[in-house]
């Protein structure tokens, strides 16, 4: 199976969501990674190329795993699609191999990204050494206080980390930082992006980046149990991994997918990252989707304990899933995902990032069914001291 | 553009304003609505006014500012911590557009959430000229041209250094006011020098329009002023004015027009 085979063009828009909203500076950028894109993914080359570093450098095709013990706390056998053992110990370096690798087919030796919990930032920097590539990563400081290692991390990988001030000093303003360096840099930079979310044809590439993650559950789980799953389970923060994951199943009517947003301290209280569950369009970093606001279109911040679902916005397709019914949304309160990391962990001996330890106790909560399919985004090592400081 | 006497109106005041400044080009500041409060601002629309303005930009602060540096990004944040709402900017608009046509700079997010024509139709309501919406590029300002000459504003373009011709040419033919176009690669901001290729940038943006064009982003000084007036219709300061409403309040900016329009005399 290869990672970037045929498809259907990059979509502009989702339904009413999506779109271009940038200053006019970046459009001609954005209609040369578009046509970039086109041509990449149809040349064997570039797809071999991509194919053999997943393989033999990140460590695809992940397994899929039955869990044991975990499958018997929710009461039927649930799948995780192990994204989590993947090199940098989540699904992140999917996109970011596959966009440096772009990057430098476009010819530009400098990549900039943004990171929350670092994640990205980290798999841009691992990306960017193994090219060869200049990298800036910007990153808010508070973010970069509480993710420290992981801005050791992008250091030691030779990864410039560009602290960001502004506001709440989080992701939100790291993505707005970003975009304000492109702006200015365009002409020798790219912007790797690192979830489905941002101007088109971001959200496509990201999407088809991810793709194999769905591509390689689907076959797995038909060779291991013998049918589809009757719900397809994953967090949705941006939506990278989610969406990677739906796309392989859209088609399948009998299967269920399942979106699980951050509901921070309850949808109710307004702290939460649950755009999705709650929120109305609008335009955040540069598409039009479900975006967290006030009533004079100011955007508000979001509240999670997972990092990396603590933003206000989402993908745009995933808003279009939503409207057209595809997909469900739902959200899942901070205690409850913190209380299924504890428990995944000792059930299966696999730690697992906050992001997915929502996906996993929607799973406990929500009783249905015969057979589930989760995708375990990422490993919680970077999680630790944030859920052993609640204690 | 429809045939109603207030579209009329309106296209003829920014029009007007160009035609009629008796001086190089037009002087055209930017000030932020709500910095650094509401009343403040309000009264540097006025002190920009005293000191010879010929329109005025008023920002709408926004709390995702993708084109802006970090000078107009900060004021924007102060003046949304400091209480500013869009109902609050458009009641300085209404003020400042008794003396001068004001043109509102607005991201598209605020725009839209509304709606394109309830925007349009408050934002005329409050005596606007008309938008400016920086994250709102060509291909998707349709609906929003729509609503705006149906409300009597003009929607005005951006283009950059980096446009195509193919684009340029689109963008010229639709433009409405004049067409803004950005000096550099880059948010706004002060910078020491003008990009040296700004007259060709100019030049390209002249032969595919019959709207005035003005040129912003980067224009800091007296001198920068004067160079822009060399080669464009109108001369947009904004950062420089916005640190000087925060450092001096109006009086500052004031002094800072007055000496901007001097240069243009």
């Amino acid at each position: 199976m290869t990672a970037v085979g045929t498809r259907p063009g990059v979509e502009r828009r989702f339904g009413p969501y999506g779109g271009r909203y940038v200053p006019e500076t970046l459009i001609p950028a954005l209609d040369e990674l578009e046509r970039e894109w086109l041509t990449a993914r149809e040349d064997p080359a570039f797809g071999s190329e991509l194919d053999a570093l997943l393989r033999d450098y990140a460590g695809r095709p992940t397994p899929l795993y039955l869990a044991r013990r975990f499958s018997e706390a929710a009461g039927r056998p649930v799948y995780l699609k192990r994204e989590d053992l993947l090199l940098t110990g989540a699904h992140k370096i999917n996109n970011a191999l596959g966009q440096a690798l772009l990057a430098k087919r476009m010819g530009k030796r400098r990549v900039i990204a943004e990171t929350g919990a670092g994640q990205h930032g980290v798999a841009t920097a691992t990306a960017c050494a193994l090219l060869g590539l200049e990298c800036v990563v910007y990153m808010g400081t508070e973010d970069m206080r509480r993710q420290r290692p992981n801005v050791e991390r992008m250091r030691l990988l030779g990864t410039e980390v560009a602290g960001v001030d502004a506001g709440a000093r989080t992701l939100k303003e790291a993505v707005s930082a970003a975009i304000r360096d492109w702006v200015a840099s365009v002409e020798e930079t790219h912007y790797v992006i690192g979830s489905a979310v941002g101007p088109a044809p971001f959200p496509a590439i990201v999407r088809d980046l991810n793709r194999p993650i769905g591509d390689e559950a689907r076959a797995q789980v038909l060779e291991a149990a013998g049918r589809l799953p009757d719900r397809v389970i994953a967090c949705v923060g941006g939506g990278s991994n989610a969406i990677g994951t739906f796309a392989a199943f859209l088609a399948d009517d009998e299967v269920e997918l399942v979106g699980v947003e951050a509901g921070g301290d309850g949808v109710a209280s307004g702290r939460h990252g649950a755009p999705l569950t709650t929120g109305a369009r609008g335009i955040l970093h540069g598409s039009m989707s479900a975006v967290l606001q006030d009533v004079d279109g100011q955007i508000v911040e979001a509240h999670s304990v997972s990092a990396g679902l603590d933003y206000p916005g989402s993908g745009p397709e995933h808003a279009h899933l939503r409207d057209t019914g595809r997909v469900r949304y739902e959200a899942v309160d901070d205690a409850d995902a913190v209380a299924a990391f504890r428990r995944f962990s000792k059930l299966e001996g696999i730690i697992p990032a906050l992001e997915p330890a929502h996906a996993l106790a929607w799973v406990l909560a929500n009783p249905a069914g015969e057979l589930d399919l989760v995708t375990l985004s990422g490993r919680g090592d970077k999680d630790l001291s944030e859920v052993l400081a609640l204690d | 553009m429809s045939a109603d006497p207030a579209t009329a109106a309106a296209a003829t005041r920014i029009a007007a304003a160009f035609e009629g400044h008796g001086r190089r080009a037009a002087l055209m500041p930017y000030i932020m609505g709500g910095f650094p409060d509401l009343e403040a601002s309000r009264a540097v629309g006025e002190a920009c006014a005293d000191a010879g303005a010929d329109v005025i930009e008023l920002g709408v602060p926004f709390s995702d500012p993708l084109a802006d540096g970090p000078v107009i990004h900060d004021a924007g944040s102060r003046a949304l911590a400091a209480g500013a709402t869009l109902d609050g900017v458009l009641d300085v608009c209404e003020t400042v557009s008794r003396r001068l046509p004001v043109v509102l700079m607005v991201y598209a997010n605020v725009v839209l959430s509304d709606g394109p024509e309830a925007f349009a139709a408050r934002a005329a309501g409050a005596g606007a000229a008309g938008l400016i919406v920086p994250d709102l590029p060509h291909d998707e300002a349709g609906p929003l041209r729509a609503a705006c000459d149906d409300s009597g504003l003009d929607l005005i373009p951006l283009v950059a250094p980096t446009t195509t011709a193919e684009r340029l040419a689109e963008i010229g033919a639709e433009a409405r006011g004049f067409v803004y176009t950005v000096s550099l690669r880059g948010t706004t901001g002060e910078r020491a020098a003008l990009p040296p290729e700004l007259p060709d940038v100019v030049a390209r943006v002249r032969a595919v329009t019959d709207v005035p064009v003005a040129v912003g982003f980067g224009v800091s000084t007296a001198e920068h002023a004067r160079q822009v007036a060399e080669i464009a219709d109108g001369v947009i300061v904004g950062t420089r004015v916005v640190r000087a409403a925060g450092e001096g309040g109006p009086d500052a900016v004031r002094e800072l027009v007055t000496e901007l329009a001097r240069a243009l005399d």
